[in-house]
């Protein structure tokens, strides 16, 4: 009689995908797959500059091509009141330049034609007349004095900071650090990376004069917050707008922000009253569009000769290119990054940050990432790779000394989290145990000898993720909740719709898993929705992990709203009291003669045949779900490389990791996220960079330049799981899209520098690419990887 | 849609800016003008609507626009369409049956070879021309052949067991066939 969960993909059951379905035929729905009758087609004109002055345009040329529709530049934009347009931040970023362009790539003039083909040609038919100024791409040359001031269109902006901020217990760090027995210091780089979906960025615009109705098709992970956006920059009722974002082709925060394309495209479309598509090229999209990190940090560890670690000081200078539009909740300038430490029982820890603008594409996009987590773990881990090696102590055993312990939660760490779950060091012990720590620490003794250089790094975190409780986070004013809405029909079958927006999650198959588990319908009976702002229920969208903890816990409280209704229904159905059924998964019953009983569906039947007396028929409903508290997974990520001492090229030989993101509703989509999300922590740290020239060129602005790893490079990985179910959660569930992302790359890196230790080199910036390792193996010093790029010999 | 291509019945053609081929696309013949340098992914894509051909990159990196040419992968981005004339191509739309996924969609499935989909149906050609050449091969053997498609979700991990996946089923589908075929 009981249902088995696994049998109707409930909780725990390695489901297969139902977007795989149309995947695998090549019959997904991706932005440039739509056609809509009429379309026009859209390109953007890039400044070929960093950093000048627009003396003038010339647009005639573009005119005069046969099938170009219309031309748009910034002072037709202004003529709009469009030509800037508000960031997630804040701040303001030119959709098409006016005065000055401020970094490489950004967006001039834009065509639109017939096809892609002829408003290329006529992109390139434009003549603009450039006075080149000087570029700035670093903090360093930002804060100088007598720097150009990049954003001189701001009234009250008399130099490039855009913000200083700080966070911590000042006073009682600096006491931490008078106590010391050591103070351990590191500077480090996280070079600006881009998350490089495989599918750009697009949009198409549908304006229909007849009806004053816009439709917007477009790459987004936040459909609603755009919807919002678009109803202030371009001014339209928001109940005339609907946004629908289709299948994307990955995401990673890079489709959070609002970009100047689709902007556009809008007022292409009202001028044109057709409908005008945009589709980015991969140029357009690694030079202008949301890149990731690029920050600076000075970290100090205050420290006791047996490791114990008393005090953090840490400083970061984030280079935020030429607008700020971080997509971050508003509270937090520079993101989460004082989530640092979150894992190790610290009494006192201060940190400043100052952001700058640069010559360099805005972004500072969330990249796998729970804002600037990736940055706060990476320093985290290296800072205390090198407190280790300074005190000459086993790297495991100084983590395992700072952990929080297991009895210690709820924890709040030294900037203010409040930390709820955890086995840190049985996770350690697992990876351990998993890579042969031991034999491998004799087996490197033994290869020295022989003059091979092997390594081992380590890596263990906790990170923040599912943002987030309405009192701390929001982003532009929204609070950071989630919603789900749920339909049960008459015959037992459901559709559920979600504010998150899938990118490749799964979320098609998890969502309905979660229903299945609350209510005992079988997955398979339900289908999800997601992404069309006029369907869906308001949300807040898919990133930084969130969807889980936040919209995957507003599908199980909807669930249990249905149940709640339906167990009245029961009551009526059986002729009993509500007090005397109880629930087994898929039915009530009678708790004094279990034999009698209604499942799930019969009462879905009579939810609209025969309702009790003074009940609403009908079995439908909707919850919006604010978290009390963020939940916290805990990665432990462990590595083993070899280093040719004759290059500098290093290989992996093992990758172990160890997760626990408490109750996995699929796990074979979980371990599917986990095996994504090292396999970027492989690449951002062995190669993966988005650089620039004195001149502020962008070197990276495409796939020859900027380098992902193919299946031959990248290692294989060795998966293991703990479970400690998060408090909060009404599944126990915890984010984990992101956490081998954030992780991982310390592993890698604490790795090569541990083959290197002999050299007495600290420090490599990443990406390790085979010179910078090179360098720092034949003359003994640390590789910084700051641009610009030397160039020349 | 547009003037960059226009389906035609097979008649000469008086236009002197267009070109007029026929290409065999997963066995159906498609007679087109096109603009001589149209991209062969174009073509496909929105002059014959097989959209489950993606561009990704249109540079030759990614991979994503694979199609077989002659059963060799090819990026159709990197291709004009009038190269194609008189070849045999075949796309994702050519993998499946009505009824039936062909065995290496079945195991992308099945070992969650794919999360956004968008390099799946050129990681999927690519493994048929492997398996084709192959039909059982290492490890190695599958991350060198994949070694021109990105995908940034999976970590290539389950994709290269899919591969292999893919490589066992169609090794016992040939054992049972040629037992049914000594047997009857
Ligand atoms: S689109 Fe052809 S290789 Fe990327
Ligand atoms: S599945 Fe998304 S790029 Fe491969």
């Amino acid at each position: 009689m009981t249902i088995d969960e696994i049998k109707i993909g409930g909780l725990g059951a390695s489901r297969s995908r139902v977007e795989d379905n149309r995947f695998v035929r090549g019959k997904g729905n991706y932005i440039d797959d739509i056609s809509l009758p009429g379309m026009l087609h859209m390109e953007i004109l890039r400044s070929p500059l960093a950093h000048a002055r627009i003396k003038s345009i010339d647009a005639s040329a573009a005119w005069a091509i046969p099938g170009v529709r219309l031309v748009l530049t910034g002072e037709l934009m202004a003529s709009r009141n469009l030509a800037w347009m508000p960031t997630l931040s804040y701040d303001t970023q030119a959709v098409l330049a006016t005065d000055k362009v401020r970094f490489q790539g950004q967006e001039v003039a834009c065509v639109v034609a017939d096809d892609p083909y002829i408003a290329k040609d006529a992109c390139e038919a434009i003549i603009v007349d450039y006075e080149p100024l000087a570029a700035i791409v670093n903090p360093t040359q930002a804060m100088a004095d007598g720097a150009p001031i990049i954003r001189d269109d701001k009234e009250n902006q008399h130099d490039n900071v855009i913000f200083d901020w700080e966070i911590g217990d000042k006073d009682g760090t600096d006491r931490a650090f008078a106590d010391a027995d050591v103070v351990s210091e590191l500077e480090l780089h996280y070079p600006r990376s881009h998350p490089s979906p495989i599918e750009t960025c697009g949009s198409i615009a549908d304006f229909d004069r007849s009806t004053s109705k816009l439709t917007l098709y477009m790459t987004s992970q936040a459909p609603h917050i755009i919807r919002a956006a678009v109803a202030m920059v371009a001014e339209l009722p928001e109940h005339m707008i609907r946004v629908v974002s289709p299948d994307l082709g990955g995401g990673f925060g890079n489709k959070v922000p609002i970009y100047p394309g689709y902007v556009v495209s809008i007022l292409a479309s009202i001028l044109l009253e057709r409908p005008v598509k945009w589709i980015e090229d991969k140029t357009g999209n690694l030079i202008s569009t949301g890149f990731g990190r690029d920050i600076y940090l000075r970290g100090q560890l205050a420290l006791r000769k047996d490791g114990k670690i008393l005090g953090v000081r840490m400083h970061a200078d984030s280079d935020h290119g030429a607008f700020f539009s971080d997509a971050q909740p508003s509270k937090f300038k520079i993101g989460l990054l004082h989530s640092a430490f979150a894992c190790y029982d610290i009494p006192a820890a201060h940190l400043t940050a100052r952001g700058v603008y640069t010559n360099k594409a805005p972004g500072g996009v969330a990249y796998r990432c729970s804002f600037r987590v990736t940055e706060a773990m990476f320093f985290q881990e290296r800072m205390v790779q090198a407190a280790a090696d300074d005190l000459g102590i086993d790297q495991a055993e100084i983590r395992r000394l700072n952990f929080v312990r297991d009895d210690d939660f709820p924890h709040r760490t030294p900037f203010g989290f409040l930390t709820d779950s955890g086995q840190y060091r049985k996770c350690l012990d697992i990876g351990l145990e998993a890579i042969g720590y031991e034999d491998f620490l004799k087996e490197k003794q033994e290869a020295k000898k022989n003059g091979r250089l092997l390594g081992i790094g380590i890596s263990t975190m906790t990170e923040p993720l599912g943002a987030g409780n309405s009192r701390e986070y929001d982003i532009l004013g929204i609070k950071m909740f989630d919603s789900a809405e749920l339909r049960v029909h008459m015959t037992g079958k459901a559709i559920l719709r979600t504010g998150a927006k899938s990118q490749g999650q799964g979320h098609e198959t998890t969502w309905a898993q979660i229903v299945a588990h609350e209510l005992g319908i079988p997955a398979e009976d339900i289908v999800v929705e997601e992404g069309d702002t006029d369907t869906a229920p308001f949300g807040m969208g898919t990133y930084a992990s969130r969807s889980t903890p936040v919209a995957g816990a507003a599908v199980s409280m909807v669930s249990r709203k249905i149940r709640a209704k339906a167990r009245k229904i029961a009551a009526h159905l059986l002729e009993v009291s509500e007090e005397d059924i109880d629930w087994e998964l898929g039915r009530f019953f009678v708790r004094s003669s279990p034999d009698t009983g209604v499942t799930i569906q019969e009462c879905a039947m009579a939810a609209y045949s025969n309702v009790p007396d003074g009940m609403e028929p009908g079995l439908e409903n909707n919850a919006y779900y604010d978290p009390p508290n963020l939940t916290w997974p805990f990665g432990c990520y462990i590595t083993t490389v070899e280093v040719d001492p004759e290059t500098g090229v290093w290989d992996v030989l093992k990758v172990v990791a160890v997760d626990d993101c408490g109750v996995r509703i699929n796990p074979m989509i979980v371990e599917g996220q986990i095996m994504g999300g090292l396999a970027e922590a492989y690449a951002i740290s062995s190669m993966q960079m988005i650089t620039f020239d004195e001149q502020g060129n962008c070197v990276g602005s495409n796939y020859m330049d900027y380098l992902l790893p193919t299946a031959w490079e990248t290692p294989g990985f060795e998966l293991h799981e703990v479970v400690t179910p998060c408090p909060h959660h009404p599944i126990g569930a915890k984010g984990v899209g992101e956490c081998a992302t954030v992780g991982g790359p310390a592993a890698f890196v604490n790795a090569v520098l541990d083959a290197l230790k002999d050299t007495g080199v600290r420090n490599i910036d990443m990406p390790l690419l085979p010179d910078r390792v090179y360098e720092a193996l034949t003359e003994h010093h640390d590789v910084s990887g700051a641009p610009p790029l030397r160039t020349g010999s | 849609m547009t003037s960059l291509f226009t389906k035609v019945s097979p008649e000469p053609t008086t236009d002197a800016g267009v070109r007029r081929i026929t290409v065999s696309i997963n066995g159906n013949q498609h007679t087109v003008d096109v603009e001589p340098r149209l991209l062969l992914a174009h073509l496909i894509r929105q002059g014959l609507d097989l959209t489950g051909t993606h561009t990704g990159c249109d540079t030759t990196h990614c991979g994503a626009c694979t199609v077989l040419f002659d059963g060799t992968p090819v990026k159709s981005c990197t291709m004009f369409a009038v190269q194609a004339e008189g070849h045999e191509i075949t796309t994702v739309e050519g993998l499946a049956t009505a009824s039936e996924l062909h065995p290496i969609q079945e195991s992308f499935k099945d070992e969650h070879g794919l999360q956004c989909g968008f390099c799946t149906p050129g990681m999927m050609l690519t493994a048929k021309a492997l398996l084709d050449e192959n039909p059982d091969p290492t490890e190695d053997e599958v991350r060198w052949a994949l070694s021109g498609n990105l995908c940034r979700c999976t970590g290539y991990q389950n994709i290269v067991k899919s591969v292999l996946a893919a490589a066992a089923r169609l090794r016992s589908q040939g054992a049972t066939d040629e037992e049914e075929g000594e047997t009857s």
